[in-house]
């Protein structure tokens, strides 16, 4: 497609350009109206319309979520003046704020889109207030007018609420059909503000993606604020002060296209040749390195794994292949660590650090799709700061090693929650909320049938199943967002789980002195109907320290015996055992019980299930 | 060809008066059977015979031990069974203290064809009287009034054969006193030897269909484990000994011998459809197990062509020879030598001796033998020694 002179990539005057993102929940369509805009500026033809462009993951388009973000460059007309417009593609959930934020920090302006029959959840909500506190200009827009169920009235006036506006002014689009998408882009250009930037400055451009591409190594996307990029010169990454030879520019308009520069204002991509995304991390600021900027655009920080779970391959023999696996998807995602670990009960494995648990559903699924991995995690857990009465202190990633002994105060992080409900199940959130140690913070209507409550919770206690629980006592309205905020100090104890009296690591859990009884119940219950009866008997203890505080026993299996066994039988019979010898390799022995992994997975499973914040909601 | 083990012709008569609902062996009551009729069978086993023989031609062993098991061999004439048993003398001829053993139902006998049976060669019955109590028997479908047994059993031992009682025990609704009361009986009839099976509910039967549909419950495994060492009780009380888990035995002579060659690893040839057979290695040739197509029909027809009814064959390794010894001989009251075993098994056993599962003064003599509780749990000894 030819493009206008007037808006040539490296000499498109900033007045011209127009930088924006999408705020949505997740099944809210951005990605449908992100398609439908490339097809409106002509970007993407109809028959190539790969039904939404953007996401470029498997995973991403099966759970309608964009982990990734892109930009993309679109041309378009108001009047008689062309303009190019960038939309830069943000994640939507809640464990990639630092990302959205760096996607923020791209833009002049937003599309706050909310779906028409649903409105406005809790993460878009968070997100919403990110891009007003980064002054972006915000415009409503509700999506899926199509739909029967939508009610575009309603929350036009709550949108108008949230950001001041009069509920007029709210547009109507459907991404599906098309409709509004045009006057859509026509506001875009007429209300979001042109980048402003200093052409004369030293080059200053902030990094707001990272992406490995086999072939290419490293595509790293930036939005220029000061100066400009050109082809082959050497930029320095200001954190880090590393230096690297420019090998491509160009943008993406919906494939790369090399150009000849990125002037202000502009937002594209380049490539180095480094290998690894954290040689090139979103956040940090490029320069030149023959005319270095003195001060850097602020606002980078290194990721910080906040979730932290045992990851295992079901059969041992593909720990290599899990080791390779991770070293792979590691060049793609700067906040991804881990080390290698030994359980008792699950064998070889590596303790993974994530930004929460999306993060960790993300990159367990992409192993055991793209690796071909089957895989069991241990339930997923926070990180402790123990204090111990010596004057030293521990960090903990991994309950069965919370310390012994004379332990001072343990430290717990905490996180800020905005839940957004029906008012009708106020009581239920209250409820639940202070089951799991919350404080209220305050509580806003945002119309009539619609609160907005705040809550600061243990990180410990929404990492669990507090999701699900919120979820299904609030028959699927209820939408959560948090983030981190400090931490305290509280009284809280390890559980261990024991079997015959030794201990099984993958089920020792940090909890709260009040939860301890009931955890210590629910699991040796839960083992109870899983471990197959032995040839003694098994008592399953659950203790904190050396005090049992639950107990249970597998009574000895009394009769393991084929009556008959004649001529008609014994290759059968032989079949049999020979299959159970291979079983009995899968078996792991915690002292002399002797317990099949499955009894194992089974029992993490359980409470996988109810820790899971499956990605798309219906 | 020489071989230092044992022959024995194993005959399959798949024929019952009815199904029984806990039954899945390969047998046909009438109406089941699609076409195949006695007569027809009796042509195609007596060729079967002919052909077995033509196929072991080098090997010139004396049959020791014949057994004709079902369905319910007793369903054909005596006449039938003889003309089979000559068969059988005719072409391996029969050892001079050779062991034929018929499995009957009570009700498909009389004090003629038993003498019939027994003047023919056959020198054992063994019948399946399963409960002495008639709601258990009720259960299990069995037709047969509990007085047959005891008429049967006269019969036979006017005829001058052996008598084996089959019992089974964990019938859904039978308790342990159910048990006792069928065990009392059938050691009152005096027979030489007594079999005793837990009952297996497998899912294609008609029990099983039952299980699945919630009609009945089944039995406890720790009921049917009381309801083994009851039995062990009683029939040890009564002079019986064990020699096998499920098997005991008057006196060491009364033994079934042609089972005990079964778990012996000794060669047996099976004729009749679904039958199995084995030959141990010989010379260069490694041990054969095959097993004849199962129905009835396909099986005299396969027969009637001019063709082997055999419908699969395995090769077995020396790995795999050595673990059926390991799994059938531990099973005997003569227990199994250390010396058959590899390290790890070897390793295994004091503490198996420990947990009370092998009999210590055995071990230091050198044989592995199971203890009361180690028969309860002889498939889990077996794969610690394997």
């Amino acid at each position: 497609m030819p493009t206008d002179p007037r808006i040539e990539p490296a000499s498109t005057a900033p007045a011209l350009i127009r930088n924006f993102c999408i705020i949505a929940h997740i099944d809210h369509g951005k990605s449908t109206l992100a398609d439908r805009m490339l097809q409106s500026t002509g970007v993407v033809g109809e028959r190539e319309a790969r039904a939404q462009y953007l996401d470029r993951m498997d995973i991403e388009r099966e759970r309608g979520i964009t982990i990734k973000s892109q930009a993309v460059r679109m041309p378009w007309t108001v009047g008689s003046e062309a303009y190019a417009l960038n939309m830069i593609d943000t994640p939507g959930h809640v464990d990639f704020t630092y990302e959205v934020s760096r996607s923020l920090a791209a833009c002049e302006g937003a599309v706050l889109l909310v779906d028409a029959a649903q409105g406005i959840e809790a993460q878009t909500l968070a997100n919403l207030y990110l891009a007003m506190e980064n002054d972006l200009t915000i415009i409503p827009v509700l999506n899926k007018i199509d739909l029967p169920a939508a009610d575009p009235e309603r929350y036009a006036k709550e949108l108008a609420g949230l950001i001041g506006c009069d509920p007029s002014d709210v547009l109507r689009v459907s991404g599906k059909t098309g409709e509004g998408v045009d006057a859509l882009l026509d506001q875009i250009v007429r209300d979001i503000p042109a980048p402003v930037g200093d052409a004369d400055a030293p080059l200053r451009a902030v990094i707001f993606d990272s992406v490995y591409d086999t072939y290419r190594g490293v595509i790293t996307y930036v939005r220029v604020i000061d100066g400009n990029l050109s082809p082959r010169e050497k930029i320095v990454m200001m954190s880090t002060r590393a230096t690297h030879e420019l090998l491509e520019i160009g943008v993406i308009s919906p494939e790369p296209v090399i150009t000849k520069g990125l002037g202000v204002g502009e937002v594209g991509y380049l490539i180095t040749g480094v290998k690894d995304v954290r040689q090139s991390r979103v956040g940090d600021t490029v320069t030149n390195a023959a005319k270095p900027a003195t001060t850097s655009l602020g606002g980078y920080r290194d990721p910080k794994p906040m979730v932290y779970s045992g990851l295992y391959p079901i059969d041992g023999s593909d720990y290599p292949i899990l080791r390779d696996a991770l070293d792979r998807l590691k060049l793609n995602d700067a906040s991804l660590l881990y080390e290698p670990e030994t359980s008792v009960a699950l064998g070889f494995g590596f303790r993974v650090g994530f930004l929460g648990l999306l993060h960790l559903e993300i990159v367990r699924e992409r192993l055991e799709r793209e690796f071909n991995l089957e895989l069991i995690s241990t339930a997923p857990n926070v990180i402790y700061q123990v204090d111990m009465e010596d004057g030293t202190s521990v960090t903990v990633t991994n309950p069965s090693e919370f310390p012994g002994g004379k332990v001072g105060a343990v430290h717990e992080p905490m996180v800020r929650a905005t839940i957004i409900t029906p008012s009708e199940y106020i009581g239920t959130v209250m409820e639940l909320c202070q089951q799991r140690r919350g404080t209220m913070g305050s509580m806003d209507y945002l119309s009539e049938e619609r609160v907005e409550m705040r809550y600061v919770l243990p990180m410990a206690e929404i990492v669990f199943d507090f999701f699900d629980m919120l979820k299904s006592r609030t028959r699927g309205y209820a939408s959560l967002d948090y983030e981190p905020q400090g931490e305290q100090i509280a009284d809280l104890v390890k559980v261990d789980i024991l079997l015959q009296g030794e201990h099984v690591d993958a089920f020792s859990a940090v909890v709260h002195k009040d939860a301890a009884y009931a955890y210590g119940v629910a699991m040796v219950g839960k083992l109870k109907e899983l471990i197959p009866r032995q040839q003694f008997e098994v008592p399953i203890q659950a203790a904190v320290g050396s005090r049992v505080i639950a107990r249970e026993t597998v009574r000895a299996i009394r009769k393991d015996v084929l009556a008959k066994c004649y001529g008609g039988d014994i290759s059968r019979k032989r079949k049999l055992l020979e299959k159970q010898k291979e079983g009995k390799k899968r078996m792991k022995n915690i002292g002399r019980v002797e317990v099949p992994q499955e009894a194992f997975i089974a029992a993490l499973n359980t409470t996988d299930e109810t820790a899971s914040t499956g990605g798309k909601q219906k | 060809m020489a071989s230092g083990r044992a022959f024995g012709v194993y005959v399959h008569v798949p024929f019952c008066q009815v199904r029984c609902g806990y039954c899945d062996f390969n047998t046909y009551a009438p109406g089941e059977t699609e076409g195949a009729t006695r007569e027809g069978y009796v042509e195609a086993a007596l060729r079967e015979v002919a052909f077995a023989r033509t196929a072991m031609a080098d090997d010139n062993r004396p049959v020791s031990t014949v057994f004709f098991g079902g369905g319910t061999p007793t369903m054909l004439d005596p006449s039938a069974l003889t003309r089979l048993l000559e068969s059988i003398r005719d072409a391996w001829g029969l050892a001079a203290d050779a062991e034929v053993t018929t499995e009957a139902n009570p009700d498909s006998v009389s004090r003629e064809s038993l003498a019939a049976l027994a003047s023919a060669g056959f020198t054992r019955v063994s019948f399946g009287m399963q409960s002495a109590v008639p709601h258990v028997l009720a259960t299990l479908e069995r037709t047969h009034n509990p007085e047959n047994v005891a008429r049967a059993v006269e019969w036979a031992r006017a005829a001058g054969l052996a008598v084996s009682l089959d019992l089974i025990y964990g019938t859904p609704g039978e308790s342990l006193s159910d048990w006792q009361a069928s065990l009392d009986a059938a050691i009152a009839l005096a027979p030489d030897h007594v079999s005793a099976y837990a009952l297996v509910i497998e899912p294609g039967t008609k029990m099983g269909a039952q299980l699945r549909r919630g009609e009945i419950a089944p039995t406890d495994p720790d009921t049917q484990a009381d309801m083994y060492e009851a039995a062990d009780e009683a029939l040890t009380a009564a002079g019986f000994a064990w020699y096998e888990v499920s098997n005991w035995a008057r006196t060491s002579d009364q033994a079934c011998r042609h089972n005990l060659a079964y778990w012996r690893g000794d060669d047996w040839w099976g004729v009749g459809p679904g039958a199995h057979s084995y030959l141990g290695p010989r010379g260069s040739k490694p041990a054969e197990r095959w097993w004849n197509v199962k129905l009835p029909r396909a099986y005299a027809e396969r027969i009637a062509a001019g063709l082997s009814p055999e419908a699969e064959r395995e090769a077995l390794s020396p790995e795999q020879v050595a673990l059926e010894e390991v799994m059938l001989r531990v099973r005997l009251a003569e227990g199994l030598p250390v010396a058959v075993l590899g390290d790890s098994g070897r390793a295994a056993i004091s503490g198996l001796v420990t947990d009370g599962l092998l009999d210590g003064d055995a071990a230091s003599r050198g044989a592995v033998t199971l203890t009361r509780r180690g028969r309860l749990l002889a498939d889990a000894v077996v794969r610690a020694l394997t």
